[in-house]
């Protein structure tokens, strides 16, 4: 026999499947990792763009130029940071709105190091 | 009427993906948004569920190809150090010239955020399941971030559709 979806809203919390309860340590660790990965990028493309033995050394495609290892390395560390959270977190009850807080600011600074006025005014000579 | 290859990868990387993205992002926020107890039903969660982390994970897989392709096939074309390059062609003119030094130079860079931010999205949902009916504020923080993948997308896609149009990789 076919099941069909029922659409109708409901407020009974007993219709619900069971919860397991999951620590939010994880979670947070992956948050917090997202946000590592996108100030490292800005780091990066920062430090580049200030020294020329930076932007030739992140050149590890010369078809792509620095871009490649710009994005390669800030890749790296992301999941190099989230491993080490995940492991550092998993058991814990780390509160998601404390994470998410930690990344939003991590998050500016990778924007920020991104765009071209900012890291332009870094231009080596 | 036809396409070169590089036509052909410029619009895979652009607007075949750049659908996929959009339609993954629609339909993942649909769903994580209507993840609320009121909303659903012991039948309903299973399949609601199934839905959700097809959304998420496809948006997510969307990303990764969208920058993978921009930045290792289609960029080097546009970067080539030969006169008819779009690159070349836009610093040539100083009215073009910031299509490249602001746009290009922000888009390339920023669009790698969002496939790490839809990935992490991915994880909670894959991660948590059923617990995000209950718990609000992780769901809250998914589709925040969810939401924040996808502005930053749209920031690269937009500058992408701009310089395209101003000179195009032919």
């Amino acid at each position: 026999m076919a099941r069909t979806e029922r659409t109708e809203p409901t407020s009974e919390p007993d219709d619900l499947p069971p919860v397991t309860d999951k620590p939010e340590g994880p979670i947070s660790a992956a948050i917090i990792a997202a946000g590592i990965g996108a100030a490292a990028l800005g780091l990066f493309t920062t430090l580049a763009e200030a020294s020329a033995t930076v932007k030739d050394w992140l050149q590890w495609n010369d078809r792509v130029g620095p871009l490649s290892g710009k994005t390669l390395l800030a890749v790296a560390v992301w999941l190099a940071a989230w491993a080490i959270l995940h492991v550092t977190l998993r058991n814990r009850p780390f509160e998601t709105r404390r994470a998410l807080i930690i990344t939003l600011v991590l998050l500016v600074l990778g924007v920020i190091g991104t765009f071209p006025t900012f890291f332009q005014a870094f231009t080596s000579e | 009427m036809s396409f070169t290859d590089r036509e052909w990868w410029t619009l895979v990387h652009g607007m075949v993906l750049g659908a996929f993205f959009l339609l993954a992002f629609a339909g993942g926020l649909a769903e994580l948004y209507s993840l609320k107890p009121a909303l659903l039903t012991r039948v309903g969660v299973q399949s609601r569920m199934r839905r959700v982390k097809v959304g998420v994970v496809a948006m997510a897989v969307a990303a990764w190809l969208t920058v993978i392709t921009g930045t290792w096939i289609v960029y080097p074309w546009y970067r080539e150090d030969v006169a008819s390059s779009p690159r070349s062609t836009l610093l040539a003119d100083p009215s073009t010239a910031e299509w490249h030094e602001f746009g290009m130079e922000w888009k390339e860079h920023i669009a790698w955020i969002s496939p790490i931010l839809a990935t992490a999205v991915a994880f909670i949902v894959v991660y948590y399941g059923t617990n995000l009916i209950r718990h609000d504020r992780v769901r809250r923080t998914a589709i925040g971030l969810f939401v924040l993948a996808f502005v930053i997308a749209g920031i690269a896609g937009a500058f992408g559709a701009f310089i395209t149009k101003v000179a195009p990789v032919i």
